[in-house]
């Protein structure tokens, strides 16, 4: 199913997100199983059916990497199996130092300086992604997938900055 | 989500935990990591003269599966030769600590790790 249809989106990488939110509360309203009380078995299991790919669609849309890669397999691409593990050694160096900088990191302000830092590599990464995504060759799309992956790593790691955060911010 | 107590043990006793220097040429490196939860795992082998590995050390960031299994396989690997570390199958790891289908990719992450530092260590003397 194509989730940028359902959702009357361009399938690009760069959408815009606030009609993305406005197009979910719509289709919601439009969709929302409570509506149907009255309605017959068969269309209520219809509209059930409906509500939940409109929840699946915006939670997929709404999160760059699965939107990517949501596109990714829209366009036929592959996407490595979960268990497939990177092998990118100067990549997962670089995620070494990260994590070790989060282990000695015991301040807020150290902490905050690794969420911009973070942050930062993060926007990176998704302008590149949506360079290659709308480029849209072969190769191009299977470096977008390479990249998608590498996003992820950084995205664990900001969740782990913000429960170190929270636990540092709660003692002090 | 319930952890035997082997992962238990490996997690809070971790063995042979640290590194050497990588750019020794009797130590072969091994980087991998896991997309889906963000796992990162170094294992490195100190490799004698005649390829017996005698020494491993790991350093793992990621949940307690990952820890453990990496853990297990620094004692595992110790007195085998490199051709025979590469034979440790994750399923073998994965049953030495009663891993749950979910956590079967830290464990796959562990043999890789072997696969990369022998690797490593081949590339390392090819020359």
């Amino acid at each position: 199913m194509n989730y940028f249809e359902l959702y009357n989106l361009p399938a690009q990488f760069e959408i815009d997100l606030d009609k993305l939110k406005q197009h979910y509360q719509t289709l919601q309203k439009l969709t929302h199983p409570d509506k149907f009380a009255s309605a017959s078995e068969q269309q209520k299991r219809m509209y059930l059916t409906k509500n939940s790919q409109v929840n699946d669609a915006y939670s997929v849309l709404r999160m760059p990497v699965a939107r990517g890669e949501h596109l990714l397999e829209l366009r036929g691409i592959e996407l490595a199996n979960e268990q497939d593990t990177v092998g990118d050694v100067g990549f997962l160096m670089e995620q070494m130092e990260w994590r070790e900088a989060l282990e000695d990191a015991d301040s807020i302000k150290v902490l905050e300086q690794l969420v911009a830092d973070n942050h930062k590599t993060i926007q990176k990464q998704e302008y590149e992604i949506a360079q290659l995504l709308l480029k849209n060759t072969e190769s191009d799309n299977h470096e977008a997938a390479q990249e998608l992956r590498k996003m992820k790593f950084m995205i664990k790691l900001a969740s782990e900055i913000d429960s170190k955060l929270e636990r540092i911010s709660d003692v002090s | 989500m319930a952890y035997s107590q082997k992962v238990i043990d490996h997690y809070e006793n971790p063995r042979n935990v640290g590194g050497f220097d990588k750019d020794d040429p009797s130590i072969a490196t091994g980087m991998v990591g896991a997309p889906a939860c963000g796992d990162v795992m170094k294992l490195q082998l100190k490799v004698g003269a005649n390829g017996i590995i005698e020494d491993a050390k790991f350093k793992t960031y990621g949940c307690g599966s990952a820890i453990a299994s990496s853990s297990l396989v620094t004692e595992w690997v110790k007195g085998k030769s490199i051709d025979e570390a590469t034979l440790i199958k994750n399923t073998d790891i994965a049953e030495e600590l009663a891993l749950p289908p979910v956590k079967i990719h830290c464990s796959i992450l562990a043999e890789d790790a072997i696969k990369a530092a022998v690797a490593d260590y081949k590339k390392k003397h090819s020359s």
